[in-house]
């Protein structure tokens, strides 16, 4: 888990990580959000159905696969946050939603 | 649209490149993955504010940023590209729109990027990167809550252990892997480290900041892995555990060449940082005469040489574009390559000292994972290498290794060396991955809106 740390900018970005709020500062990414509301994984992975965090933070790994905003697979650690985002964790391999998002 | 210079990526280097390219009359877009500029070391400067924990050498890339504002460059942030045509046309998306931009001569400034380090257990979640910890102070306010052990070597390490302990979260251990061996190699560079001093005593100053916030350092830290049932519990080494919540692992960074490489460039592979790098001339230019690299994709060397090779790249281009003449551009360049050899001049130190142990490379247990995304264990590469897969690209089809979502970004280094070892053969014989467009994913909805520019639409 990750906590604030002293001294922080003011967590004025609200978002919604399956359903909790989450406050983050202007410039923070999707996945820091979902690391600020607790959550100890952010995907499942499509082979072995495997927990996952977020381990590069940096465009690489891609093992922060998120669904925001309706849009599954996203890098989430290279969205930033925007007030209201709607952000949902990865289970397994994505669903093809009959309907555009 | 059209540019006469289009440059990826706003670290030090794209935008040092950027800025001074402009002030030479060059018509410049710079392209950005990011929401604000300064690439990762420099990530999210502009919202930094006096009391931050990160240090002078953050600030430092203010100036960069500031200048790139105050410039005429064409920035384009939030901006992904994933294609690039060998003759000019780059695949533009963002905001789930494509578009083509064409440039005479393209710049890639894609940086570096943490090494692997694939040691058992290290895909469980409370395991990160070493520079994740630091992302995620430089742009959320976060440190890690609970038991958080730092393991590895190299500079980085030692800054992210410094940071962390005056964000009020010091580490309850710094495990250094440098192996016994190095420290010999290393000092018989010593005698031509003088020009490097100044990094050299930053360095020093870092070490001890670690010490004087009292982090237990352990060296010679062997056999490290990470143990848990769902996530991290414990940090065991040969002779030695934790518990511990959190586990960031450090082995430097290394060119991030999946541009360069899915361009076909040429490529070497560097035996002195044990990485793949694209073969550069000393103005950056690579084996397609259109295409230049500058920065840390070029070769590591930190982020002032980075913004130095930056602004080589940028006299280089203003040339042959016609806006400065041959002699203005060699003058120029004097200053330039003065500082880059001062830059540079502890490299072979710093490479020597924390060459990462030949486990990093090529893990000893089968089981370890090597391919995160789809799940392929050191073993299985082995295995497939022993039925005959002769390299990287042929392994694909045996085992989906490299097939997944990071397209090899993360297993490419391990992959190369697991083959190289398996075979009995040099890693440069053996190769890399040959990566493929899309750089990273677009949805078909973007691919399918591209405007080509082209009238074939409605026919």
């Amino acid at each position: 888990m990750f906590r604030r740390r002293p001294d922080a900018a003011p967590a004025t970005i609200a978002v919604i990580v399956e359903g909790r709020t989450a406050l983050v500062p202007p410039g923070a990414s999707a996945a820091a959000a979902v690391l600020v509301a607790g959550f100890r994984h952010i995907r499942e992975t499509p082979v072995e159905g495997r927990e996952r965090s977020p381990y590069c933070m940096m465009g690489i790994c891609f093992d922060c696969l998120a669904e925001i905003d309706g849009v599954p697979n996203r890098q989430s650690c290279m969205v930033e946050a925007r007030p209201g985002m709607r952000i949902r964790r990865q289970i397994r391999a994505r669903k093809i939603d009959p309907a555009p998002p | 649209m059209t540019v006469e210079l289009a440059i990826i990526g706003a670290g030090p280097a794209g935008m040092a490149a950027a800025v001074l390219a402009a002030e030479l009359g060059v018509e410049t877009a710079l392209i950005d993955e990011q929401a604000s500029p300064g690439g990762q070391i420099y990530r999210g400067i502009e919202r930094s504010r006096p009391n931050s924990p990160l240090g002078p050498d953050d600030l430092a890339g203010r100036d960069l940023v500031a200048a790139l504002r105050a410039s005429r460059v064409e920035y384009r942030p939030s901006t992904t590209i994933w294609h690039i045509d060998p003759d000019g046309a780059l695949y533009l998306e963002s905001n789930g729109r494509s578009e083509v931009l064409t440039a005479h001569r393209i710049l890639l400034a894609t940086g570096a990027f943490e090494r692997p380090v694939p040691i058992p257990g290290w895909t469980l979640p409370g395991v990160m990167a070493a520079g994740a910890a630091q992302i995620l102070l430089k742009s959320a306010d976060l440190v890690p809550e609970g038991r958080a052990v730092l393991a590895g070597q190299g500079p980085l390490l030692y800054l992210i252990a410094a940071q962390l302990a005056r964000a009020g979260a010091p580490p309850i251990a710094l495990l250094e892997t440098t192996p016994w061996e190095n420290h010999l190699a290393a000092a018989r560079q010593l005698d031509k480290v003088w020009p490097g001093r100044r990094i050299l005593a930053k360095g020093l100053g870092l070490i001890f900041a670690v010490r004087r916030a009292g982090v237990p350092v352990r060296r010679g830290v062997r056999g490290l892995r990470a143990i848990g049932q769902r996530s991290l519990e414990r940090v065991a080494w040969d002779g030695g555990e934790l518990a511990a919540d959190h586990l960031f692992l450090h082995e430097g960074v290394i060119p991030n060449v999946q541009v360069s490489l899915a361009l076909q460039l040429r490529h070497e592979w560097d035996e002195s940082q044990l990485c793949w790098r694209p073969a550069l001339d000393p103005w950056g230019q690579t084996s397609l005469p259109n295409i230049v690299i500058a920065g840390d994709g070029g070769g590591i060397a930190g982020a002032e040489a980075a913004a130095l090779s930056g602004r080589l790249a940028a006299l280089d281009a203003a040339a042959r574009l016609g806006h400065i003449g041959e002699p203005e551009r060699a003058r120029r360049a004097v200053p330039i390559r003065a500082a880059l050899d001062r830059e540079r001049a502890l490299r072979p130190f710093l490479d020597r000292l924390y060459r990462p142990a030949a486990s990093v490379l090529v893990p000893a247990e089968d089981a370890t994972i090597a391919c995160r995304c789809e799940e392929v264990s050191v073993g299985r590469i082995r295995g497939a290498a022993r039925l005959g897969a002769q390299g990287p690209n042929q392994l694909k089809a045996f085992t989906r290794c490299g097939m997944g979502p990071c397209q090899g970004r993360i297993c490419g280094p391990i992959v190369s060396a697991v083959i190289a070892d398996a075979l009995g053969k040099p890693i440069a014989e053996i190769g890399t991955y040959r990566p493929r467009a899309p750089f990273k994913p677009i949805t078909v909805g973007a691919l399918a809106d591209l405007d080509t520019g082209e009238s074939d639409r409605g026919a």
